[in-house]
């Protein structure tokens, strides 16, 4: 009888199924959830991830590059000191919740982060971003010209500033909608962006519905909604199965199968970023530079990133990544070559090796996918030039404590871009003003000629003589060489083959606004 | 009875007590500072400064543990620092679907495994008895994350019978509103019997795999304690009066077997009820132990705390419960404990 009840249950959905017109979802399986939805407290990827599809920018990057197009503002320019930059906004965008967008919800947006003394300043935890780019200090104010033209003036001038304001942390919301949440905008969102938000089931999934009149064109999807599915594995059974459309970080070990299936794509992209491994040079013998060249000779790079990477890295030669402007092409490669190792340890007075310690990340990140096997290699190639490694990997809080302030003798740590300009880079990972721990620069390189240099290139505008500054800030990093440089991983999504549209952005998500589906 | 009640309530409260001292400290044992691990590589000192100011974790222990313990007299959880939502909020949004989950595998474990427990106890020595004790053995002995995703391969993937994870299919969820979060009550309230069907079929996959280790456990314990009772006199007594085998295990010897496995039970269901992580995790079930991993492996002080003492709470509930239960079904004890 039971039976039966359920039989007839299952009859029913099928009918009433089929009586539905669906509307064209797009549904993207991940990891994990977001956190929040209020852009300005965010910090992790996967809230982010959401973000960006709610919310815009004053400025975005292209499609397919990391140059800079008119967002939420149309035009801007910046005064000959590149102390003031005036935005002009768009004068046809409305909010989700149907009010409109005009210069008081950016002076809203930003001034919420920025003054100390905003009535909405205490509301929803710190800024992350804001203080950790540098802008708390950059920016000097933000005020409003008319009703569509903003002015935000630096306490200096400040290269990398229109591209920090791709950041989605800095997407304009709607300050209607965060008056009446309040703390609970993070969990009722309300932007410009090509998707509004409509509901979210924690750690289940988030939906957002095509917003119709977006001013960019309308999104190609009705629906898109982020399923949160924590094992990779299953997710990508869903994913063959046609629950989903796309899927994030699968398996390595499943890349060949995935490589094989004929409904699958394997969208690939460069990562923004790059992992290192950082020499102390506070202590010995690191503060040796022969000692510093010969484990770069000694270390057999190309092979390791082969096989920990599975095809999803490329060696570094430089502390940029390839795709980032100003990159060296010409730099030459420390080549693998233990002989030589072994001949400039010993002209440094170490012709019998030393002990050191050597940290491994205890837990994957996007540069590094397997920190402990990558130690036990760069373990293995030490020893062949006589530099016995201890390996140490305390759980990821204590690691970054420690390596921040230089218990470590060697250390591997990454970085993953905020925005496309080296600055965001150089400046934080080997400056001599991010060597004070807890430091950014846990190889604590010291160079002032580095630090003058990345100076010099910040505050300059012209990007011309940037690029030049940036080339000869790599040629320093080749001849000093703080770090090894170990890798540039790239970034997949896997998709089923109806998708139309999906590209990965070199720097981040950006991609889902213009995602379709073919019909089968 | 009823003092009997305020006593165990009564130590039910210093228990707990402890476990908050426990949580308290625990969490601030373990390594890794917790503004640290929000703000990752990025981390520099004014935003760690600004951060652990917000967290409350610039005040000495004592001050945090004092506050701790006053917000917890105003049953106040405190708000998660991570998705800034209210801990009491949070534990009432993801206990439901371990709850559904937790019920619908004991329903499992109960049902099959009283009945597997009596077959093999009425056939002791035969074919059926050995092969129930061997799917037993490796039901107790198997991996549930291994288990979990075979089930997946197997009836989602190659047979396609049903779905693959989640709890609902996600565009039938969109006409659902979540009032309870338990599934099954918020398709009813809906009066939506696809969705509720729908919900049905989500669920027997986990319950299933959550379910194998209590069914396995309970059916050993049904078999053993019923044979215990199968050699008492009364029963041969009741063979005497000519009964059938249905009626003397059924009537006579069952309820009476019932006890320990009742003990099983209560503490199978509030281990499961704790959060049962790995199936969880498997099947994308948004419950209250992959909740609680989240917080602890953010070092989120006020999640974790909470979600700790809720569990003990309910733990300590369900065993009450169980020894409630005792009474009802032997009323020996129902006297002893008139006596106290």
């Amino acid at each position: 009888m039971k039976r039966l009840a359920f039989l007839t249950l299952l009859l029913l959905t099928f009918t009433i199924g089929i009586s539905h017109a669906k509307p064209r979802a797009f549904i993207f399986g991940r990891g994990g959830d977001s956190v929040g939805l209020d852009p300005a407290h965010e910090e992790d990827g996967e809230s982010f991830k959401v973000c960006e599809s709610i919310y815009d920018t004053l400025v975005q990057y292209q499609d397919d590059s990391t140059e800079i197009e008119p967002a939420l503002a149309e035009s801007w320019e910046t005064s000959a000191d590149g102390l003031t930059w005036t935005f002009h906004l768009r004068r046809d965008v409305d909010f989700h919740d149907g009010t409109s967008f005009d210069a008081n919800a950016v002076l809203f947006s930003l001034n919420r982060q920025h003054d100390a003394n905003h009535p909405f300043h205490q509301v929803g935890g710190p800024y992350i971003y804001w203080t950790d780019t540098g802008l708390a200090e950059t920016v000097d104010q933000i005020s409003r010209i008319d009703d569509y033209t903003i002015q935000i003036t630096l306490t200096r001038p400040y290269a990398p500033f229109i591209y920090a304001l791709t950041i989605p942390a800095f997407a304009i919301v709607s300050p209607t909608a965060l008056k009446k949440s309040g703390e609970d905008f993070t969990n009722r969102p309300v932007g410009t962006g090509p998707f509004s938000f409509v509901r979210w089931d924690r750690n289940e999934k988030i939906v957002l519905k095509a917003n119709k009149d977006y001013w960019g064109g309308a999104p190609g999807v009705d629906l898109l909604i982020f399923r949160a599915i924590p094992e990779n594995s299953v997710r990508l059974i869903e994913l063959q199965n046609g629950s989903i459309q796309a899927m994030e970080f699968p398996n390595p070990d499943d890349l060949p199968l995935i490589r094989q299936d004929p409904d699958l794509n394997i969208i690939e992209q460069a990562g923004m970023n790059v992992g290192y491994l950082a020499m102390n040079m506070d202590k010995q013998p690191f503060g040796n530079h022969k000692v510093r060249q010969a484990i770069n000779h000694a270390i057999n790079k190309n092979q390791i990133v082969e096989q920990l990477y599975q095809g999803l890295g490329i060696p570094a030669k430089n502390p940029i990544p390839p795709n980032m402007w100003s990159y060296d092409q010409t730099t030459e490669a420390y080549t693998y070559d233990p002989g030589l190792a072994k001949q400039l340890l010993s002209q440094a007075g170490y012709a019998n090796g030393f002990k050191v310690t050597l940290w491994a990340l205890p837990v994957p990140r996007p540069y590094i996918p397997n920190g402990r096997m990558l130690a036990e290699a760069i373990q293995s190639d030490l020893k062949q030039v006589g530099i016995q490694t201890e390996v140490v990997s305390p759980e990821w809080g204590t690691y970054l404590e420690k390596t921040k302030n230089g218990e470590h003798d060697m250390a591997m740590l990454g970085w993953s871009a905020d925005f496309a300009d080296p600055d965001n880079f150089l400046y934080y990972l080997l400056s001599k003003s991010s060597a004070k721990k807890p430091a950014g620069n846990i190889a604590f390189y010291r160079s002032d000629a580095m630090q003058s240099i990345l100076d010099q290139a910040r505050t300059e505008t012209d990007t011309t003589i940037r690029t030049q500054l940036y080339r000869q800030a790599q040629a320093l990093f080749q001849k000093d060489v703080p770090w090894v440089p170990l890798a540039h991983a790239k970034q997949i999504v896997i998709a089923r083959k109806n998708v139309r549209d999906l590209t990965l952005h070199p720097t981040s998500f950006k991609y889902l606004r213009h995602v379709k589906i073919k019909a089968d | 009875m009823t003092a009997y009640l305020i006593q165990r309530l009564l130590s039910m409260l210093l228990s707990l007590l402890g476990v908050s001292i426990l949580v308290f400290w625990m969490v601030h044992l373990i390594p890794g500072d917790p503004a640290l691990m929000i703000l990752g590589e990025r981390a520099n000192e004014a935003a760690l400064q600004e951060l652990r100011q917000q967290m409350g974790l610039d005040q000495p222990k004592a001050v945090q543990y004092a506050r701790f313990l006053s917000d917890l007299s105003r049953l106040d959880l405190g708000r998660s620092f991570r998705t800034k939502g209210l801990v009491a909020e949070e534990i009432g949004r993801h206990f439901p679907p371990t709850a559904e989950l937790t019920l619908a595998a004991m329903l499992f474990a109960i049902v099959f495994g009283i009945l597997a427990g009596v077959i093999s106890a009425i056939n002791r020595g035969g074919f059926w008895d050995f092969a129930t004790m061997f799917g037993a053995l490796a039901g107790v002995s198997i991996p549930i994350f291994w288990l979990g995703l075979m089930l997946i391969l197997l009836f989602a993937h190659q047979l396609d019978l049903f779905p693959v994870s989640g709890r609902l299919d996600a565009l039938l969820d969109l006409e659902i509103e979540r009032r309870t979060n338990f599934m099954l009550l918020d398709t009813l309230l809906a009066g939506n019997l696809a969705a509720f069907a729908d919900a049905v079929w989500h669920l027997i996959l986990p319950a299933v795999t959550l379910g194998t280790v209590p069914l396995a456990i309970i059916t050993r314990m049904t078999r053993s304690s019923l044979l215990e009772v199968l050699n008492q006199q009364y029963i041969t007594t009741a063979y005497a009066k000519g009964l059938s085998q249905w009626i003397v295990v059924g009537k006579h010897a069952l309820k009476n077997s019932l006890i320990p496995v009742i003990t099983v039970i209560g503490l199978e269901f509030g281990y499961l009820l704790g959060g049962a992580i790995l199936t969880e995790h498997i099947f994308s079930w948004p419950g209250i132990g992959s909740w609680l991993l989240k917080a602890v492996e953010a070092r989120d002080i006020r999640p974790i705390q909470g979600g700790v003492l809720f569990i003990a709470a309910l733990f300590m509930s369900v065993n009450l419960i169980v020894d409630l239960l005792y009474a009802y079904i032997d009323p020996r004890i129902r006297i002893q404990s008139a006596a106290v």
